[in-house]
């Protein structure tokens, strides 16, 4: 066990001890490390003002992952490489090309969010060569400037490829240099970080426990079912920066080896993809992707990617809000949950872990060690959408979200699961539309029965994101774009490259 | 996406000649703080270090609408831990208030609440968060009183609070009724939060003999330091206010930092410790005024081809609790009912409502937009009835050159280039092609509509309040021939310190790199306005000039006797000043009377100060000819008029309700630009923001008038991927300011959010085109998905069952 908090700020080794372990990274670096160039514009995870990146090694190289460090706690750090808007810098005082081009693009006004777009593009910078423009959005999406309207802003990621390459002494090279040489150092220094203990505090104000093996974690949540179970702290970072709850456990799933793969699994049934419980929401949806393409508007819609970066998919599936994103598309395609009390596992379809609002089938010390989707179904004829629908594109939470998957046979629908969020406490299937589309051509007068079905189905509630009325004209309206849709006629959506460019 | 790229302006004729010195006015400049912004070394005041003993201090908000205060129990605020004090009404060594103008905004409500976040207390404590922990504790007991939470109960309650105000022109009632045609609507749109970035800071460090310094993110320092000062029950000589740069204000911090800085400055005197308080983003838009929602009930007669021959308006705005800046808010309103149209007869009527919700202020337009919402919605209502082109409507109104030019308040437009812009912009968007193409489009896509709009702005340059039309500069020169300046504006972000820069720059023909720009104090330059109304430039840029053409004078009158030339024989260029043969340039210094001879600058300063010549100067400006009357709401309240046009096109779905810009193009007038790149961040940033106003960005209170979105998980500016995907912003080359504005430029702050009402006339059109354009859509703002749908949803019921008695 060991007390010390030990990560590399600009690659030298810093120690911190006797802080609160809900700390947050932005309060240290403002507070204890004389840091201020990282701003804080919300504290809760919307604006980017805070964004810093991270460094760890995984598969042998250096991963990057721009984070926000308002609702992120300082010990989740450990063992990992901290840089900040003052370390990009060359030591001869030459601006990295991210603010090279920030400054020559005029990309920053009263300049409070440039810091954090600067990480942003600095975090771009450092993961993909020559991004095409939704990439550049995408990386970009976490971040909110109130002046500038953007377009500069655009202006300088584009640009700051064409700069000469930074000739700074601590910065390794972007990964798609392909340099391991060049990474070598970083990943020792790393390396050398990990003595193989996990990391434990003991503070007035709160324990913290970061076990380094999924045996240790279930037995240790187990002994401590009071804990609260802290993956990415997306979640659960506001509740502290918010709500200023005191926590007086955290048991943290980030150190744990066997949390943070994305496997596969087989059973009778098939193959399934097992998402561990540590897996990011960035690479849970890398391989999502792979299986089901149409989940796209998903990805690039969930949040933003800072916070996909920190935030994990079991921590969404596990927390279980009405309005969470990722459950309405799992139901659909069929995924499982994988529910772990000390040694006993069980699994369970994710849509019978949602008992009631904010009520879940889970027993205390029990909690979720992986969620495991179906491979994408071989037979022709199937058929999966996942909708979002909000007031803003980017980083916004659903007023109704939905996942359909079909199989067509010959035309008629052979199977139907339809999903919603924001239509009940819980995230859940509609049975009603579901049996109105079963057995029957998918065609105007079968959707307007499930159409009909539907208002059975739901009795939605009306808040500053939708009223009720709304949030049941859109559900309906999404099974006539699903039907609209499949017949391929005419353009069916603003948010889809295809038709976007139809469009001008 | 096809970005636009800054514009260089070409140098303007009359400065070709000159070798330009860098950073010279007309340059594209970077912000004067742009490689700290990159670096993260630019300091917000919650960045400074902290002096040795400050405590930090968090608001302790109310949570009824409108209440009497029964009783209030502070022992558990108190009694938390890291607590060193508590303030509340009854601490305040002076003046409750921070009115800005009218003396009803309590620092610390007392016996009545007013709206659900007032303030109640203050805690002071050792850190931020025990600060904002012990906060939450306070027990209050309510007696709920009738709370007014909108336009509409409190119209029909009669509550206001200013009294309403007319303006009139013609024989409107007259000119309706004779009217071949003659429709009626009401529409609405709502407020907006600031959202700059920083959130409301104040700093405060109580200083020897009963003085304070106070740091505060102001955009009007010396109205802070006189809250300050009456709060303390202190003079202004005993309080200075200092403010670097904010992160942001767009008129936020116009009148409301005064109660942060207050907060602060009382718990910094009553503890003799430093006191910081920093606004957590939630609490700030909970406490914080937001811009103004209207009502705006109108009534226009026109004729066949679309024209306008009367016009009636109702505006009702939500002020909130206080009076705040509503009066001069609700004015602008009425002064751009107009926008770009000569209404002949009109009426204006004003209501200046009073709800128990909190008090709205500035916000970029400062009524304009508001103003503007109004003209353009009865404008397009006309069009679509008679079925013609809004745009052919639109031009068939403007403003005449030389006839049909006077505004409703008698100011004569005389600088009109709105049909030219219109002109320049319709050509090259290609706007009529591509308006026919999208109707063909849309005729064979049932569920994506697509909507088009090209809208004018005029916007009127100057305080309407007319004594604020005044500005201060200091500038010192030192032997080493650089320069220090000080002026009374403050910068946000809008590139103000580096306009006036460039001022200086250029008159004294010395490289910016010379030129340093210092904080805004109260004790620099005294009394200065709020930087606001767009004028930040074109004051500040003014009296700066003039401290450095004073400069530039005494150094002339020491040369020419000194060397004994004429006055006009001694000419500064590019770093140096050329003595005798003017323009010569490379002879040398030989101190000998007659000789034609060249100096650096730094030199000429070094001589002058050893010839014992003042190297430091206050300059000072006040608009010419502007004069109006409060009392007839007529006069001339604006030194010039800027103008701009933009051109959007729209996706939106008719299923969801969401939409999308998918193509903005705008030609905006900013004169001869002092800085042609800042000013196109100024026209696109503003654009975004105003259109974030009318689509996304939604204010909600639930039923016991509490806001509910109050962070920005629930509150949604627009994102990165909102930018219209294609994105044409280009300054008007032809611009030049008519009157004698700082070299001819115009005031560019707040003049472009108005141009966002292309958007939402486009999404209008989308909308009009899901019921196949035969019925006027009912859209009010913001054009949220839900509003869209509801919108479209409800045109298409009209369009197949007409309501009873509707009339041609
Ligand atoms: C700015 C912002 C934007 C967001 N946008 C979206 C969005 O678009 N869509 C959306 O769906 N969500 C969104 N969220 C919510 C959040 O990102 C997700 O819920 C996230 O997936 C949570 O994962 P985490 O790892 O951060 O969980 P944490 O915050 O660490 O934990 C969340 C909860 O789950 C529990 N928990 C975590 N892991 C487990 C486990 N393995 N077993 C049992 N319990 C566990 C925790 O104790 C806690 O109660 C957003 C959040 C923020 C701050
Ligand atoms: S401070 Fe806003 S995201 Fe962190
Ligand atoms: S530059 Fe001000 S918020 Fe981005």
């Amino acid at each position: 066990m060991s007390q010390t908090i030990r990560f590399l700020l600009d690659g030298r080794e810093v120690q911190v001890t006797g802080l609160p372990p809900t700390t947050t990274l932005l309060d240290w670096l403002r507070e204890h490390a004389g840091r201020s160039g990282t701003k804080e514009g919300c504290a809760e995870g919307d604006c980017g003002a805070c964004t810093v990146v991270l460094a760890d090694a995984h598969e042998g190289r250096l991963r990057w992952q721009a984070i926000n460090a308002c609702i992120r706690f300082l010990p989740t750090v450990h063992g990992k490489a901290l840089f900040t808007v003052e370390s990009l810098r060359a030591a001869d005082g030459a601006l990295h090309p991210a603010q090279r081009a920030m400054v020559d693009c005029h990309g920053s006004q009263c300049g409070f969010c440039t810091p954090g777009f600067v990480m942003s593009l600095f975090g771009l910078y450092q993961t993909q060569a020559q991004p095409d423009d939704s990439a550049l959005a995408d990386a970009l999406s976490g971040n909110l400037c109130r002046c500038t309207g953007y377009r500069p802003i655009l202006a300088a990621g584009r640009q700051m490829y064409a700069l000469p390459a930074p000739q700074s002494t601590h910065l390794p090279p972007p990964a798609w240099r392909d340099d391991p040489a060049a990474e070598a150092d970083l990943l020792a220094r790393l390396a050398a970080l990990d003595d193989g203990a996990a990391l434990r505090i003991d503070h007035p104000a709160g324990h913290y426990l970061a076990p380094r093996s999924a045996a240790d974690f279930a037995r240790q949540y187990a002994e401590a079912p009071h804990a609260t179970i802290l993956a990415g702290g997306t979640d659960v970072g506001l509740w502290v920066t918010k709500q200023l709850k005191p926590l007086p456990l955290l048991l943290h799933t980030g150190a744990v080896r066997e949390f943070a793969h994305v496997g596969e699994y087989q059973d009778a049934r098939g193959t399934w993809l097992e998402i561990g419980a540590a897996v990011s929401l960035e690479a849970a949806f890398a391989a999502l992707l792979r299986e089901y393409p149409e989940a796209t508007e998903l990805y690039r819609r969930f949040a933003s990617r800072p916070i996909r970066n920190s935030g994990t998919l079991c921590g969404n599936v596990a927390n279980g809000s009405p309005i969470g994103d990722s459950m309405p598309a799992l139901i659909a395609v069929g995924a499982e949950v994988v529910l772990r009390r000390g040694e006993q596992l069980r699994s369970l379809p994710l849509e019978a872990l949602y008992l009631d609002y904010r009520k879940k089938d889970l027993a205390a010390g029990e909690f979720v060690q992986a969620v495991r989707i179906p491979r994408r179904p071989a037979q022709p004829g199937f058929v999966f959408r996942a909708w979002k629908i909000a007031k803003r594109h980017d980083q916004d939470i659903s007023a109704v979200f939905a996942g359909f998957a079909l199989r067509l046979e010959d035309g008629i629908v052979a199977d139907a699961r339809l999903a919603y969020g924001g239509m009940a406490g819980i995230p859940r299937r509609a049975a009603g539309a579901e049996a109105a589309l079963r057995g029957r051509a998918l065609d105007a007068a079968t959707v307007a029965g499930a159409r009909a079905a539907l208002a059975n189905d739901f009795q939605p509630l009306s808040d500053m994101r939708a009223t009720a009325g709304y949030r049941l004209q859109v559900a309906q309206n999404l099974l006539t774009r699903l039907q609209l849709e499949l017949q391929g006629q005419f353009p069916t959506r603003i948010h889809d490259e295809e038709s976007r460019r139809a469009a001008v | 996406m096809q970005p636009s790229e800054a514009v260089d302006l070409a140098i303007p004729a009359d400065r070709a000649a000159v070798p330009a010195v860098q950073g010279a006015v007309g340059s594209g400049l970077a912000h004067e703080s742009a490689v700290l912004h990159v670096t993260g070394g630019a300091a917000y005041i919650d960045d400074q270090p902290e002096l040795r003993g400050t405590l930090h201090a968090a608001i302790g908000l109310a949570s009824a609408a409108h209440a009497r205060i029964r009783r209030i129990d502070l022992a558990a605020v108190r009694a938390a831990p890291g607590v060193v004090a508590v303030l509340d009404a009854a601490s305040v060594p002076g003046l409750n208030d921070f009115g800005p103008v009218v003396h009803d905004d309590p620092i610390f409500a007392s016996d009545e609440v007013q709206f659900h976040g007032q303030a109640l207390f203050a805690v002071l404590a050792e850190d931020m968060r025990a600060a904002r922990h012990a906060a939450r504790l306070a027990e209050v007991d309510y007696e709920a009183l009738p709370a007014l939470l909108d336009v509409d109960q409190a119209l029909a309650a009669g509550s206001r609070v200013l009294p309403d105000a007319q303006l009139r022109r013609g024989e409107p009632e007259a000119a309706l009724a004779a009217a071949p045609h003659r429709l009626a609507g009401s529409v609405r749109h709502g407020g907006q939060d600031h959202f700059y970035l920083e959130t409301h800071i104040a700093y405060a460090i109580p200083q020897e003999d009963g003085t304070t310094r106070v740091h505060s993110s102001s955009q009007h320092p010396g109205e802070v330091q006189l809250q300050v000062a009456h709060a303390l029950g202190v003079d202004a000589k005993d309080v200075v206010v200092e403010c670097r740069r904010m992160g942001g204000g767009f008129g936020g911090k116009e009148s409301q930092p005064g109660q942060i800085a207050a907060i602060a400055a009382i718990g910094a005197r009553l503890t003799g410790r430093p006191v910081k308080l920093r606004l957590d983003r939630d609490d700030d838009m909970v406490l914080t005024g937001k811009r103004h929602d209207f009502r705006i009930d109108w009534e226009a007669g026109f004729d066949d081809d679309g024209r306008l021959l009367a016009v009636r308006f109702m505006q009702a705005t939500r002020a909130g609790y206080s009076a705040d800046l509503t009066g001069a808010i609700a004015d602008r309103a009425m002064f751009h009912a107009d926008n770009a149209y000569y209404l002949e007869h009109v009426d204006i009527l004003s209501h200046r409502c009073k709800t128990h919700t909190v008090s709205n202020t500035a916000f970029r337009g400062f009524g304009g937009p508001q103003g503007l919402f109004g003209i353009e919605e009865v404008i397009d209502a006309v069009a679509r009835h008679l079925d013609l082109d809004p745009l052919a409507v639109r031009k068939r109104n403007y403003y005449g050159l030389g006839e049909r030019d006077l505004t409703p308040y008698g100011q004569k437009v005389e600088d009109n280039v709105i049909a030219e812009l219109t002109a320049e912009l319709e050509a090259d968007c290609d706007y009529a092609a591509r308006r026919a193409a999208l109707r063909a489009w849309n005729a064979a896509s049932p569920v994506i509509k697509r909507g088009i709009a090209l809208t004018p702005v005029k916007f009127g340059i100057s305080f309407t309040a007319t004594h604020l039309n005044q500005a201060g500069a200091l500038l010192h020169v030192y032997t080493d021939g650089t320069v220090l300046l000080n002026h009374g504006g403050t910068e946000m972000g809008q590139g103000l310190f580096t306009k006036v820069a460039q001022v200086v720059a250029e008159e004294l023909q010395i490289d910016v790199s010379h030129i340093r720009v210092t904080a805004s104090d109260t004790s620099k330059v005294p009394n200065a306005s709020a930087t606001a109304a767009s004028s930040g430039a074109d004051l500040n840029g003014k009296a700066a000039q003039q401290a450095a053409r004073k400069i530039k004078a005494r150094l002339t009158e020491f040369a020419a006797a000194r060397y004994g030339v004429r006055e006009d024989q001694v000419v500064f260029r590019a770093n140096r000043v050329h003595i005798g043969n003017a323009g010569n340039g490379n002879g040398t210094a030989t101190g000998k009377p007659g000789a034609p001879l060249s100096l650096s600058f730094a030199e000429l300063a070094k001589q002058a100060w050893m010839g014992r010549i003042s190297l430091s100067a206050t300059g000072y400006y006040r608009t010419p000819k502007i004069a109006y009357d409060r009392e007839t709401l007529s006069g001339r309240p604006f030194y010039y008029y800027a103008y701009g046009v933009a051109c959007s096109e729209v996706a939106i779905d008719t299923l969801t309700g969401e939409s999308r810009v998918l193509r903005t193009d705008i030609l905006h007038d900013v004169g001869r630009s002092l800085n042609p790149a800042i000013d196109l961040g100024q026209v696109e940033g503003g654009f975004i923001q105003g259109m974030g106003w009318l689509t996304s960005e939604e204010l909600c209170w639930s039923a016991d008038g509490r806001l509910t979105t109050h962070a920005p998980s629930t509150y949604k500016i627009p994102a990165v991927s909102d930018v219209p995907e294609i994105f044409n912003v280009r300054l008007w080359e032809r611009g030049f300011n008519a009157e004698d504005s700082i070299f001819r430029s115009k005031a560019v702050g707040e003049p472009p959010f108005m141009l966002a009402l292309s958007v939402w006339h486009a999404i209008k059109d989308a909308v009009a085109a899901a019921a196949d354009y035969r019925v006027t859509p009912q859209l009010n703002a913001p054009a949220t998905p839900e509003e869209i749908l509801r919108s479209l949803t409800e045109a298409r019921q009209r369009d197949v069952e007409p309501p009873a008695g509707a009339t041609a």
